[in-house]
């Protein structure tokens, strides 16, 4: 029977392979803003796991905003790469060190 | 009860395997791919739960623009693929470790009550004829509808400041000023000179 735990679990394991991911892709910009997405999935999960087994449907408004709000978040953050890439002819974070003083 | 558990298993599969290729994949087309991949599973696990209007919404809105908008950008940009390769050997002991601890403790945590309560908790399945839909958008336009104007402030701003950032003045153009011909007064380019008319010789 599969249930609230399962849901839970597989978001979890989610969101440690994003972690994992940003960890490990520490250098290339894109891929830390699709690590970002895949938390923002494993954060989704949860929320619609939670709603069903409460049947409240204020979690799915929830997921619904969330969508919202990393849709433009996406947007911005790539056009920030955009320029940044246009500027600066590379994307690699550790060359970004301009503020660093 | 049981084929429920079979595609919830397979969904899950894919999804995480999906994930791992996004965080391992060298040529970043192919981790947004995988990016789809993953969306797409979970879509299909939404719909498993009944979330049907989240589901379609996350795989017209994520799939149809925002992996695609990702997926322009990385075509534009001109990336080295080798210094990826490089830094993921570097990092990878270190992001496995923090990632099997913190796998470790939450799923401890999500198992630790139902193992001393009674089983996993249940969805309870909606009656004949429930729609999603339509009770999403009774609460959301009731309840939220303020949340649901801000959403839609923040999306505009996000196109202002997507188009602002990237836009950019090329100099030597040769476009119109609008501005500058509706501001045009005739005595500025019109100039009448009195003279005596010409006698016919």
């Amino acid at each position: 029977m599969i249930g609230l735990q399962h849901y839970l679990t597989l978001s979890a394991m989610l969101f440690v392979l994003s972690i994992a991911g940003i960890v490990v892709n520490r250098r290339n910009l894109i891929l830390l803003l699709m690590c970002i997405e895949l938390m923002l999935l494993a954060v989704n999960f949860n929320f619609i796991a939670f709603s069903r087994y409460l049947g409240d449907d204020t979690g799915q408004v929830f997921v619904f905003f969330i969508l919202t709000v990393a849709a433009a978040e996406a947007a911005i953050g790539l056009a920030i790469l955009v320029v940044l890439f246009r500027n600066r002819r590379s994307i690699n974070v550790q060359e970004l060190n301009t503020m660093k003083g | 009860m049981l084929f429920h558990a079979i595609l919830f298993y397979f969904f899950s599969v894919i999804l995480i395997g999906a994930a791992c290729g996004v965080i391992f994949s060298k040529n970043p087309v192919h981790a947004i791919m995988f990016l789809v991949l993953a969306f797409f599973q979970s879509a299909m696990l939404w719909l498993l739960v009944e979330a049907e209007f989240l589901a379609i919404v996350l795989v017209l809105v994520y799939v149809g623009a925002v992996m695609v908008l990702f997926l322009f950008v990385v075509m534009m940009l001109d990336i080295n693929v080798e210094a990826i390769q490089r830094s993921l050997t570097r990092f990878a002991p270190f992001a496995i470790a923090v990632a099997l601890l913190m796998a470790i403790e939450l799923v401890q945590l999500i198992w630790l009550r139902s193992r001393t309560d009674a089983g996993p908790g249940v969805f309870e399945s909606y009656p004949e004829g429930y729609s999603n839909t339509k009770a999403l958008g009774s609460v959301l336009y009731t309840e939220h509808v303020y949340a649901f104007e801000i959403a839609a402030v923040v999306l505009l701003l996000a196109i202002v400041a997507a188009i602002s950032l990237t836009m950019r003045k090329r100099p030597g153009l040769k476009v119109q000023n609008i501005g500058q011909q509706v501001a045009v007064r005739a005595k500025d380019r019109l100039r009448v000179v009195k003279m005596e008319s010409e006698k016919k010789q």
